[in-house]
């Protein structure tokens, strides 16, 4: 067992982890932050996704030990003081979830995509998320929402990444 | 009306684009998948499965693994076979269909590759895994039979030797015999003598549902009931089969779907996992969890269509149809599933489609293989039928040099033919093939696109434009029961509501529908808000739970909106009715006096009257109720559809094929649906879109693939290739209405249409740019590989080409090297490219 102190959507963890066991797995079972979900088995749906030191990663392919000492981020962290993040928002207002199983890990990687490009044209923001899977959607209105969340932060100056 | 008006306006719901009231916990990670439960003492299983196809297990050796760390027990299908259940079929398509036992772990025999032999429960996920490994199992290996058309010949290794054959049941619906038109057989003797004869087979490949969610499964035995949670599209169906097949009252046993995160009919299931974790909770007394991997939902969970059409179709030299015979192949895999045959058996009414035929005959054989079992997926029997039909119009367009929608038009019922009674029999209600049709055309400008397309073929630019066309039409609302009965089927196909009326003015709708992803807590809320007048946010839908929903037949087959939405009106209206006599008492008028409307009665030409709300209060409160009265609102509604309905559109397709490389790439993607009244547009454009995209994916990029000894080569999201954002088109989208005449929202379904549709516009569109090689058929999925190879077999032989999908794709030429870097989309190469 190693010892990892991890700060994980604004809260300070100290656990003894088994030196295999997946971030992902560290924050569902240890932490019990369910909201982030896994989905494959080779890193290929990005249902995992979450913010490690602000930068987007698939939790499942990260070790719990390589999170020592960083800060997470988790769909569970996003939403400040009971406000929705003005992604979570757009994919309300544009229907870019149905399910919703894809959902946090997509709403994760495209507050990321934001980051490094705030105002992708489509064919950008759809090759942006080609690391995330839904099979419900087509696409068409997640990329309507990531659209919405650009001109959106646009208009304000914190962004929304 | 009152001088102010504080009422929720809430007549216009129904129509309305309402935001989900799902979102808010599904886009905040505030959900309850299966997986998240964690119970006190809870053990975890970790199933050894097979790798061979066909063996016999002749030992299995549980000594290590149950001596690993965390392992409290192991059990092989012999330790389980007496508690465990067995898993069954629900259609008997024939009365003399055979099917081998299935029993959740096998016992003595696996039938395919990832069949569970063995299970390990531990402490942990992690252990159960570790020590499954260790498990030792011998096998004695049999003949593998993968090939549906050589398991139906001569002397055919068997899949399972005590049947005796691989066919499970051979129907035959034809219209001279049932009365319903001609006798086909003349049909396309008189088309030899004097018309066209067009005879194609054509290969609907293997799918696998790949729902975002693997399956999980948790089994709590502690209470006085045995509650078991499960990713599942039917709870109410798991807990009757659950009961039926263990001897556990039903009484003991509560299933909840909670989240459940997508299912496309791969949840319409009842699963060898979850009667294993059942079994092994009852046996130890301790609460249980099974989630898969994605590994194994792929290997393991069932798989759809997969089918051999050979079609014949007979026509006039004017173009005008006659005759269709449909003669099919259906893989059913190692076992019957739940529906089995009765996936493609639904085809036996959709081949004919918006066509005037004057005969038909459908020939089913379905067929065992070392394969997973086949079951629903997303359009069920109908993707396959309508994807025969529209290659077939488009083979006999080509013929005979017509335009191919022209054609179509020549030959579909025209809108003033409605109701027309087809040529198997069924009665479609409603539709205007004309209106969708002239919207898409205009949509895709079509005519335009003719004229570019003309233009490229004249310069010979090496990327070539294909204008691919789908007029389909489906049948949703499955189903009435009677005809359920009359098929075969052990189920009915009913559904059932039921509303609460709350002393607060809330209002608790019980739906026996289970959605995963399509939004019934909105729709629902929305039809409920229009009929009691209750404001939107007032109404709580409750379902998947079958201790809270007792009664239901759950989500599949486009189903729940038509079947499970009437039955909410239905009670919705009971609500009304009983209100009706209390309100009525309290304003001392008659009962025949009063009006309802917006979620108040009124007293005709008077000043008076009183809210829904106040109503449930005073009924809540009892004390001032008519003699005999009940002190309740709450109603209870069952409805059983008249008919099914047959929702149709127009789906139009344009690709630019690149000939050099033989990437095909969606330019434009109209279509134009006919689904009757709609209750939230935003939610009925999410579902086509979803629709389309996963009809897109099987015409390009997905198969199940599996090799000579029965191995699954596609067994992650790296080889199955589940389209991601840049591999998948805009769509532009609309809808014609023309409402259904067999229910009182005049509402057809829509979760399945955009898959049906759009499969055959993709492949029609494809061939339609490189027919001109000298190409006739490509097999799906159109890889870049297969596309080029069918471009070059042609010019290298003069025109003369054999099509390209003569061959099953597994056992195909291994040619991929120096294709993979001609395409700039290497995610619709790898399928070809993992064989090199």
């Amino acid at each position: 067992m190693t010892r990892i102190t991890v700060t994980v959507d604004g809260v300070s963890y100290s656990d003894d982890v088994e030196p295999r066991t997946l971030l992902v797995h560290y924050l569902r079972e240890t932490l019990g932050k369910t909201g982030t979900v896994v989905g494959c088995d080779t890193s290929s749906c990005g249902a995992c996704t979450v913010h490690l030191d602000g930068d987007s990663v698939k939790s499942c392919a990260v070790l719990a030990v390589q999170a020592d000492g960083s800060s997470v981020t988790t769909i569970e962290g996003l939403a400040q003081d009971g406000v929705l993040h003005p992604m979570q928002q757009a994919f309300h207002e544009n229907h870019g979830l149905q399910c919703g199983y894809c959902t946090p890990g997509m709403i994760m990687s495209a507050c990321a995509l934001l980051k490094d490009n705030p105002d992708p044209s489509d064919r950008e923001i759809r090759e942006g998320i080609e690391g995330n899977l839904c099979r419900c959607t087509g696409y068409q209105n997640i990329v309507k929402s990531i659209s919405a969340a650009a001109k959106a932060s646009s208009s304000t100056p914190a962004g929304v990444a | 009306m009152t001088a102010v008006d504080d009422r929720p306006t809430t007549s216009d719901e129904i129509g309305r684009s309402r935001l989900r009231k799902e979102d808010q916990r599904l886009i905040t990670g505030r959900t309850k998948w299966t997986d998240n439960i964690i119970l006190p003492g809870m053990l975890h299983l970790a199933f050894a499965r097979s790798p061979y196809a066909n063996a016999t297990i002749t030992s299995i050796d549980i000594e290590a693994a149950k001596a690993a760390p965390g392992v409290v027990a192991v059990y092989t299908g012999k330790d389980l076979q007496d508690t465990m259940g067995t898993l069954i079929c629900a259609y008997t398509i024939t009365p003399d269909q055979v099917a081998p036992p299935h029993p959740p772990l096998a016992i003595d025999r696996v039938s395919f590759a990832g069949e569970a032999v063995a299970v390990v429960v531990a402490r942990s996920y992690k252990e159960a895994r570790d020590a499954a490994d260790l498990l030792d199992v011998d096998y004695s290996l049999l003949p593998v039979v993968l090939d549906m058309e050589a398991a139906v010949a001569e002397g055919a290794d068997l899949v399972h030797p005590e049947l005796g054959t691989n066919i499970s049941a051979h129907f035959v619906f034809d219209s001279a015999a049932a009365g319903t038109g001609g006798d086909v057989d003349a049909s396309i003797a008189a088309a030899r003598e004097d018309g066209v004869v067009i005879e194609r087979t054509l290969r609907q490949q293997r799918l696998v549902p790949a729902f975002m969610e693997p399956r999980s499964v948790v089994v709590d035995p502690t209470g006085e009931q045995i509650t078991m949670w499960s990713a599942t599209q039917i709870p109410h169906i798991l807990r009757f089969v659950l009961a039926a097949t263990t001897g556990v009252p039903e009484t003991k046993i509560r299933v909840i779907a909670p989240d459940v995160g997508g299912g496309f009919g791969g949840k319409l299931q009842t699963t060898p996992e979850e009667f294993v974790t059942f079994a092994v909770a009852r046996k130890l007394g301790k609460p249980i969890k099974a989630t898969e991997t994605r590994t194994e939902s792929i290997i393991a969970s069932h798989h759809g269509r997969d089918q051999i059409q050979k079609l014949t179709l007979a026509a006039k030299k004017d173009g005008t149809v006659t005759g269709l015979k449909v003669e099919l192949l259906a893989d059913m895999g190692s076992h019957l599933a739940l529906i089995g045959g009765g996936v493609p058996f639904l085809g036996t009414f959709m081949f004919n489609s918006i066509y005037k035929f004057e005969s038909y005959r459908f020939d089913l054989t379905t067929v065992f293989t070392n394969k997973a079992w086949t079951d629903a997926y997303r359009g069920a029997g109908r993707p396959e039928a309508t994807f025969g039909i529209e290659r077939m119009m488009d083979e006999l367009a080509v013929e005979l040099g017509r335009e191919p929608m022209e054609l179509r038009q020549q030959n579909w019922i025209t809108h003033p033919e409605f109701p027309f009674t087809t040529v198997c029999g069924m009665t479609y209600d409603s539709g205007n093939y004309e209106a969708a049709t002239a919207k898409a055309m205009a949509m895709l400008d079509y005519e335009g696109l003719r004229r570019e397309q003309a233009e490229r073929r004249e310069r010979k630019d090496p990327i070539q434009l294909g204008i691919g066309i789908s007029t389909f039409t489906e049948m949703c609302g499955l189903a009435p029961s009677r005809v359920l009965g009359a098929i075969g089927a052990g189920a009915g196909g009913w559904e059932h509501a039921s509303i609460r009326m709350l002393a607060t003015g809330k209002v608790e709708v019980v739906t026996g529908t289970t959605p995963h992803g399509q939004g019934h807590e909105t729709a629902w809320s929305q039809i409920v808000a229009d009929k009691l007048g209750v404001a939107f946010e007032d109404v709580e839908v409750l379902h998947g739970d079958t201790q809270i929903s007792s009664k239901g037949y759950d989500t599949y087959g486009s189903r729940s909106l038509v079947v499970g939405g009437i039955a909410v009106v239905k009670a919705a209206e009971k609500v009304v009715e009983k209100a009706r006599v209390i309100a009525a008492h309290l304003l001392e008028a008659s009962a025949d006096d009063l009006e309802f409307a917006d979620g108040r009665f009124t007293v005709k030409g008077t000043d008076q009257g009183m809210a829904m709300g106040e109503v449930a209060m005073a009924a809540f409160l009892g004390h001032n109720l008519p003699d005999g009265v009940e002190s309740t609102l709450d109603s209870d509604a069952t409805f059983d559809p008249e008919d099914f309905s047959f929702p149709h559109g127009t789906h139009l397709c344009a690709t630019e094929v690149d000939t050099e490389t033989g990437l095909v790439k969606i330019r434009k993607y109209v279509c134009v649906d006919d689904i009757g009244n709609v209750v939230n547009p935003l939610i009925v454009e999410g579902q086509v879109h979803g629709g389309l995209a996963q009809g897109i994916a099987q015409a390009l990029y997905e198969e199940a693939v599996y090799d000579e000894q029965g191995t699954l080569t596609t067994a992650t999201f790296v080889d199955y290739l589940v389209p991601g954002a840049p591999d998948l088109p805009f769509f532009d989208t609309d809808r014609t209405t023309t409402p259904s005449t067999t229910n009182p929202l005049g509402v057809k379904g829509v979760g399945e249409a955009g898959c049906i549709a759009s499969t055959p516009a993709v492949v029609n569109s494809v061939l339609d740019a490189v027919r001109q090689f000298g190409v006739k058929d490509i097999e799906m999925p159109m890889t870049p590989l297969r596309v080029w190879k069918a471009i070059q077999g042609a010019s290298s032989v003069g025109g003369e080409v054999e099509a390209a999908s003569a061959s099953p794709h597994w056992e195909q030429p291994v040619q991929s090297g120096g294709i993979q870097t001609a395409s700039s989309d290497t995610r619709s190469d790898a399928t070809d490219g993992s064989q090199a």
